[in-house]
């Protein structure tokens, strides 16, 4: 592995552990506020006991996201100075909006962890709400960064110079509106198929199933409504990426020979020797379709982007069918589950339909996971879109790949962390939290 | 409009220094404390940091933040040159977060307890320590651009005495702040007293590594007295400094707390200013003796742009963090709910 591919690996795997860590942050929070809120109104003490037990493994989250993210925020300038000495001042703005957001969600998750019964209760379950509405703001105003990435605007760039910048408008780029839609509700999707999962799991277990039963339904509406509406915005962003970015629309699908009355290709192995794909299933004119809304209209392939610009086919291929297979997957799901809710269908409490959200405990992060594998790989070998190239950017010390090492054992040390302390949290939740419901508890 | 953001710079990374170097002090202090003694520290730590340690963190994103948007070239040399000390703090940094948080948040007390402390007093010690290497590199001048070897380049720009000096004089700043502070929000006389004996520590400790510091810089030709003597407001300031050190051991001797604090953070701050104002507006020293200057910076509508953002987040951020840190030290009684655990 030489110095440069070391670099694009260890930015790879911080983001890849940093992406965990946020989508929970952004998310958990409104399922705790809806606990919370019903703790409130109705005096359960069951709903105060999950916003508790949510609020503990947050924190855990919290911290690994904060520190992951502070790490990414050197990162950009350790492994790509040239990149940042041109783009800082391009697209820092919504890094600095970020920032402002990154604060007051700190502060408010200062008050929301330490504030239970010290503040006025709507005060607190305010706080507990500001942590979820910065955080999605920050996770929006980085996803817009990413999108000035892949579609530089608000400079020109002139012999090499970057001139007349207009740091508002990079960051209301044409596409962050899209980009930052899509992965809103991945998140939405990924936190609540898996946070959903783990307490179906609980229930099938048999183990304090009325904590378990309301925590699973607060947050199968979140994944459900996310993951239905998920591949309409995805559509969306597939066109987007038709109009600006045909190489990595080509790789994503394939698409090695331009051509009219493009098929979609599900699936196959593409062979980039003899240019085609073995193995796939095809959709007649599809693919016309979603770029253009036409089944007869004209989709540029690869051998209209020179060798040197094209991405890698295989990775950006895979990626896509990943992300698509298993958004139609956790689409189908919550399908399922939700008509069983609206025509009131006992079976939708059944052990199958718990079994089938275990089973999709990692779908939504596995797609994310893919999603931003074919953003970023689909990218190549462009950072900044047709105008620097990856490989202009890196960083001149030698010796990338042993901090690519070290960094590598840290986060699988701390994914196991993670991983250990969130199974000691739903082991404890019996201990902790099954009391009888008709002790009567002191008010709060 | 880049006065404004050289102003937010400046005071987030001063704010860093006070509000997370206690914090940072703190894991300090557990590591110098016999085992009685590291319950108490304990408890008060998680009493009055917890709610506001990832708060205090956020001043090192904001400079950050400003740095790369800003003064993209100061941003890019330094990540360039200093990457491994950058590295290695960045360890420390993750290491301490995660284990501070595991530490509070693991369901089961046990063993793990040992090995989360172990973590969090040592990166506690480390962070601090690379803040205060890189901050020195940055300044010593020993930054080489046009060095032909790995070593040249990315080594001896900061394994130097100089910056390892200041790295140790960080570290017991830190450890000075956080045992004055804790002074205050101990809850008992005896407790008290025992801050007070390892604030006394800390603070021989940073005089005896700011003589240190003097001693490299004389060894490696640094003009440092040049930069705390040379101009009136750093030497006003150095003197300041001096003459609230002599009213806080006389009200150490007195035993009159209330005022301790504020001087600390005065002192820190008068040194900061020394420091920084005798450079301004050129932060980092090349070994040819070239530098780059805060004036240098990145485009013109940016800094307008983010002066804006500074100007207009700040009015949403400080009287929240000023509350939170209200909320939290003040020590009212209130209806705790007790948990069954
Ligand atoms: C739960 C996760 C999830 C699910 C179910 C989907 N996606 Fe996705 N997708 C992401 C999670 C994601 C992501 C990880 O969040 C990405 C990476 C960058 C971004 O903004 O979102 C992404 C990017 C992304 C892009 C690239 C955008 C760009 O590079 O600018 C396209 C074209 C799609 N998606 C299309 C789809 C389609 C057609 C889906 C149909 C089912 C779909 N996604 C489901
Ligand atoms: C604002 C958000 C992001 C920014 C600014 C960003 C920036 C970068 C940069 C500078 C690189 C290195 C250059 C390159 O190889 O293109 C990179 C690579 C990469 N990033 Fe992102 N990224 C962002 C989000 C993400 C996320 C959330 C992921 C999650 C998995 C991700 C996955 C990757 C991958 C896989 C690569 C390596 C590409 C390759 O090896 O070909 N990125 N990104
Ligand atoms: C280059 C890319 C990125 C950088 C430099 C970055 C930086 C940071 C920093 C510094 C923090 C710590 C804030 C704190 O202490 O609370 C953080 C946390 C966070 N990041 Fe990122 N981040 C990046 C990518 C992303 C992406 C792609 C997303 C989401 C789409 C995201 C969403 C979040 C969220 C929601 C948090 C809040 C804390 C948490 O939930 O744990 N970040 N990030």
């Amino acid at each position: 592995m030489n110095d440069f591919l070391a670099a694009r690996s260890q930015m790879a795997l911080s983001l890849g552990f940093h992406i965990i860590f946020s989508c929970i942050g952004m998310v958990m929070p409104f399922f705790m506020a809806v606990s919370h809120f019903y703790w409130l109104k109705t005096q359960n003490i069951v709903y105060r006991n999950i916003t508790k037990a949510w609020s503990k493994g947050v924190a855990i989250f919290f911290a690994t996201g904060a520190v992951s993210g502070t790490v990414l925020s050197f990162e950009l300038g350790l492994l790509w100075p040239e990149f940042m000495k041109h783009a800082g001042p391009i697209f820092g703005m919504p890094f600095s909006l970020e920032g402002t957001a990154f604060f007051i969600e700190a502060i408010a998750l200062g008050f929301f962890l330490y504030g239970w019964d010290r503040f006025n209760r709507w005060f607190h379950w305010f706080t507990g709400l500001v942590v979820g509405i910065s955080g999605l703001a920050s996770g929006i105003l980085v996803v817009s960064a990413n999108s000035w990435m892949n579609d530089p605007s608000g400079f020109d760039y002139v012999n090499g110079q970057y001139l007349n910048i207009d740091p508002i408008k990079a960051m209301f780029n044409p596409g962050w509106y899209q980009e930052a839609l899509h992965m809103s509700l991945a998140a939405f999707a990924a936190t609540g198929f898996a946070v959903a999962g783990v307490h179906a799991m609980m229930i099938l277990r048999r183990k304090n199933i009325n904590f378990h039963t309301r925590a699973f339904k607060i947050a199968v509406i979140f994944a459900a409504i996310a993951a239905i509406l998920q591949p309409f915005s995805g559509d969306k962003s597939a066109r987007y990426v038709g109009q600006r970015q045909p190489a990595k629309l080509a790789a994503m699908e394939a698409l090695y020979y331009t051509g009219n009355s493009v098929p979609l290709i599900i699936g196959g192995i593409p062979d980039n020797k003899n240019k085609k794909v073995n193995y796939a299933i095809e959709i007649p004119g599809l693919l016309s379709f979603m770029v253009n809304r036409d089944f007869h209209s004209t989709v540029k392939g690869l051998d209209r982007i020179l060798p040197e610009d094209q991405p890698p086919v295989a990775i950006t291929h895979y990626a896509f069918q990943v992300m698509v297979g298993l958004g139609m997957l956790m689409m189908l799901i919550a399908f399922i589950y939700l008509s069983g809710v609206i025509f009131q269908k006992k079976w939708r409490n059944s052990k199958w339909v718990l079994r089938l959200f275990v089973f999709a405990i990692p779908t939504g992060f596995i797609a994310v996971e893919a999603g931003w594998t074919l953003t970023e790989v689909g990218r190549q070998p462009w950072i900044l879109q047709g105008i620097m190239r990856t490989s202009e950017a890196v960083t001149p010390m030698p010796g990338i790949i042993y901090t690519f090492y070290l960094f590598t054992a840290v986060y699988i040390s701390l994914a196991f962390a993670v991983i250990f302390l969130l199974y000691r949290q739903i082991k404890m939740v019996g201990k902790i939290y099954d009391i009888p419901e008709n002790i009567n508890l002191q008010k709060n | 409009m880049l006065y404004v953001v050289i102003a937010y710079l400046w005071i987030s990374i001063l704010l860093y220094l006070l509000l997370a170097g206690a914090d940072f002090g703190a894991g300090i202090l557990e590591l110098f404390s016999s085992k009685k003694s590291k319950r108490v520290t304990r408890k008060l730590m998680y009493r009055i940091m917890g709610p506001i340690w990832e708060a205090n963190h956020m001043w090192l994103i904001i400079s950050i933040v400003i740095l790369f948007v800003g003064f993209p070239e100061i941003y890019t040399t330094v990540s360039v040159y200093l990457h491994i000390p950058l590295v290695l703090m960045l360890m420390g940094i993750i290491a301490r977060g995660t284990a501070f948080s595991f530490r509070n948040y693991d369901a089961v007390k046990d063993q793990m307890q040992i090995i989360y402390s172990r973590i969090f007093v040592y990166a506690s010690v480390m962070t601090p320590l690379f803040l205060g290497i890189i901050a020195g590199s940055i300044v010593s001048g020993k930054i080489n651009s046009g060095a032909d070897s790995f070593a040249g380049a990315f080594i001896t720009d900061w394994l130097n005495w100089f910056p390892l000096s200041v790295g140790l004089f960080t570290v017991f700043i830190c450890g000075f702040l956080a045992s004055v502070y804790l002074i205050n929000e101990s809850d008992t006389e005896p407790e008290r007293i025992q801050f007070l004996a390892r604030t006394k520590n800390m603070n021989i400790g940073a005089f005896v590594s700011g003589a240190l510091v003097f001693a490299a810089a004389g060894a490696e030709n640094i003009p440092i007295s040049q930069w705390l003597f040379g101009n009136q407001v750093s030497s006003t300031a150095i003197v300041s400094a001096l003459l609230s050190l002599a009213l806080f051991w006389f009200l150490m001797y007195k035993r009159r707390y209330g005022l301790l604090r504020i001087l600390a953070a005065f002192q820190v701050t008068m040194i900061f200013i020394a420091v920084t104002y005798s450079h301004f507006p050129d932060i980092l020293l090349f070994r040819n003796g070239k530098s780059i200057s805060l004036y240098e910076a990145g485009d013109n509508h940016t800094i307008k742009a983010l002066g804006w953002a500074l100007l207009i987040g700040s009015i949403f951020i400080l009287p929240a963090v000023f509350y939170l840190i209200y909320s939290f030290t003040e020590r009212k009684i209130y209806p705790v709910y007790h948990e069954q655990e």
